[in-house]
């Protein structure tokens, strides 16, 4: 099977732009990616795309051109990036295809989500009882595993304070400013353990990506970020995941720590050869858990991890180097790709204020879903 | 005061309160709540005890739909209940300081008042409350 460059990344910044459609987002981010890579519409072979509440993707061929390509819209939550990548990555390595765009967009109203519960399978008296609320999945996943291994709010407040920190320095992050640690640990509780400021916020935004095959990326010059596996993966008998009105007893692997493996598996790298990384953070305690599940601690070591700062830009292992979604805020179809759209950037070394201040040659990614979907991507340079 | 649950076969009331789980009649595997194809699932009564899982408390008014609760919002306790030799429910907690709850304490099953209908029916849901009885 042939191998899978990124040849052209693109952004629309993320947070709130006002008379901007998502799928207007979605069009400026493919233009920046065809730019990027020096390639016009007319180049693509194929595309994936995906937005949760902003539309089709397929109809911007209306916009960029009615090339004819086979479209295909994705759509897995807030693993929709990594689902539309994995569709391109299989267009790829199948030999079918050797150069298209997985894109992702997204414009949420403000305020949590309101899923419908019968969308999920679930009965409508879930959603009646006020149990169909995503936050409460997150918190209640993450008191256990406080307890179990000896976390504390200070190291939930420290996740928090890392990712405004980097998010002031990041172009396309939404939160721009800064924030004290005490009055992140101090805020308003939303579900217990986590406070207002430990969460991130649905927002807007959308990210394209070139893909090419490794002959077509030698063609353009452009061989130089190679994805060395993309796994995507749904949730596994027995795991707790978002949405669950029963778990089964006893403990199982999350959808997160099957995707992980998958991933190491196919790459040949270990977590131990990663430079940088982007797990899903959509509140502090994600971001803590999904260090473990993804093999790049053990558990509990995250406290010592976090005070020692060995996830911050010039730690031992910088994590959510553009601030996370907790810093750029979750369009659910763009995150995925954002957090292959920073890696890019920071392997490329062109991260600017907030590029990592060593060589990098491996960047992991990592995005969660709901009920229950997990894709990892590994890049190397 | 006329009461209804908030969904049918969801639990049963006589001789006894318990939740109604299904259990798979190929593979064993008991899943809440019950669902409705019983050519594949079996009806089975859940153990009315266990041990807090994990929890949270909803602080903020979830959006409705699908959200039908008490008016006005007042924040409410969440949980998970290991049910031993069963499987782990979700549910709401009532009689509960939200400070005062802890991974592992004893809760039993009651059920509560989830909101009051326009013609002054009482809606109410199964419920976990700490264990205020000794095992018989």
């Amino acid at each position: 099977m042939t191998e899978m460059y990124i040849v052209g990344i693109g952004i629309h910044p993320f947070g709130r732009t006002e008379g901007r459609s998502g799928l207007e987002q979605g069009a400026f981010a493919v233009r920046a990616a065809l730019a990027d890579a020096g390639l016009t519409w007319r180049d693509m072979q194929f595309a994936f795309g995906g937005s949760d509440s902003a539309g089709k993707a397929d109809t911007l061929v209306a916009d960029l051109g009615q090339t004819g390509i086979p479209f295909v819209n994705v759509l897995n939550g807030c693993a929709t990036g990594g689902a539309a990548l994995f569709g391109g990555y299989c267009a790829i390595r199948s030999g079918e295809f050797d150069l298209g765009i997985v894109m992702g967009f997204d414009k949420h109203p403000r305020g949590a989500f309101d899923p419908n519960p019968v969308d999920w399978g679930l009965p409508q008296w879930y959603g009646e009882a006020g149990l169909m609320v995503t936050t409460q999945f997150f918190a209640t996943k993450l008191r256990r595993y406080m307890d179990q291994h000896a976390i504390s709010p200070m190291t939930l407040a420290r996740v928090a304070e890392k990712a405004y920190l980097n998010g002031s320095r990041t172009a396309h992050a939404w939160r721009r400013t800064p924030m004290d640690l005490h009055a992140i640990l101090n805020s308003a509780p939303v579900n217990d353990p986590l406070t207002k400021y430990m969460f991130c916020s649905p927002a807007e935004g959308a990210v394209a990506l070139i893909v090419a095959s490794a002959k077509k990326a030698r063609e353009l010059s452009r061989a130089r970020i190679q994805v060395k596996a993309v796994s995507m993966r749904t949730r596994p008998a027995g795991s707790f995941e978002v949405f669950a009105p029963s778990i089964d007893s006893g403990e199982a692997p999350t959808t997160t720590s099957v995707a992980s493996r998958a991933a190491y598996e196919q790459s040949g790298i270990g977590p131990r050869d990663i430079d940088i990384a982007q797990l899903q953070d959509t509140d502090s305690g994600a971001e803590i858990m999904h260090m473990a599940e993804n093999g790049f601690c053990a558990d509990g070591e995250q406290e010592a991890w976090l005070a020692e700062g060995r996830t911050s830009l010039n730690g031992t292992l910088p994590v959510n180097t553009d601030g996370g979604c907790m810093a750029c805020g979750e369009p659910i179809g763009a995150s995925g790709l954002r957090q292959v759209y920073e890696n890019v950037l920071q392997l490329r070394g062109a991260g600017g204020t907030h590029q990592v201040p060593r060589k990098l040659r491996t960047a992991y990614s990592h995005v969660y879903g709901a009920p229950g979907v997990s894709a990892v991507v590994i890049l190397q340079c | 005061m006329n009461t209804q649950p908030v969904a049918p076969q969801l639990f049963a009331t006589s001789p006894a309160l318990r939740l109604l789980a299904g259990r798979h009649r190929e593979s064993g595997r008991l899943v809440f709540p019950l669902p409705a194809d019983r050519d594949t699932y079996a009806s089975v009564e859940l153990p009315e005890r266990g041990t807090l899982w994990s929890y949270t408390v909803q602080r903020f008014a979830p959006k409705s739909p699908p959200y039908r609760g008490a008016e006005p919002f007042s924040p409410f306790a969440v949980g998970y209940i290991d049910l031993p030799g069963a499987l782990i429910v979700e549910s709401r907690l009532t009689d509960v300081e939200f400070d005062q709850l802890r991974v592992g304490q004893p809760m039993e099953l009651t059920t509560m008042p989830l909101r009051i209908e326009s013609d002054g029916t009482v809606i109410t849901i199964y419920a976990f409350r700490p264990a205020r009885t000794e095992r018989a």
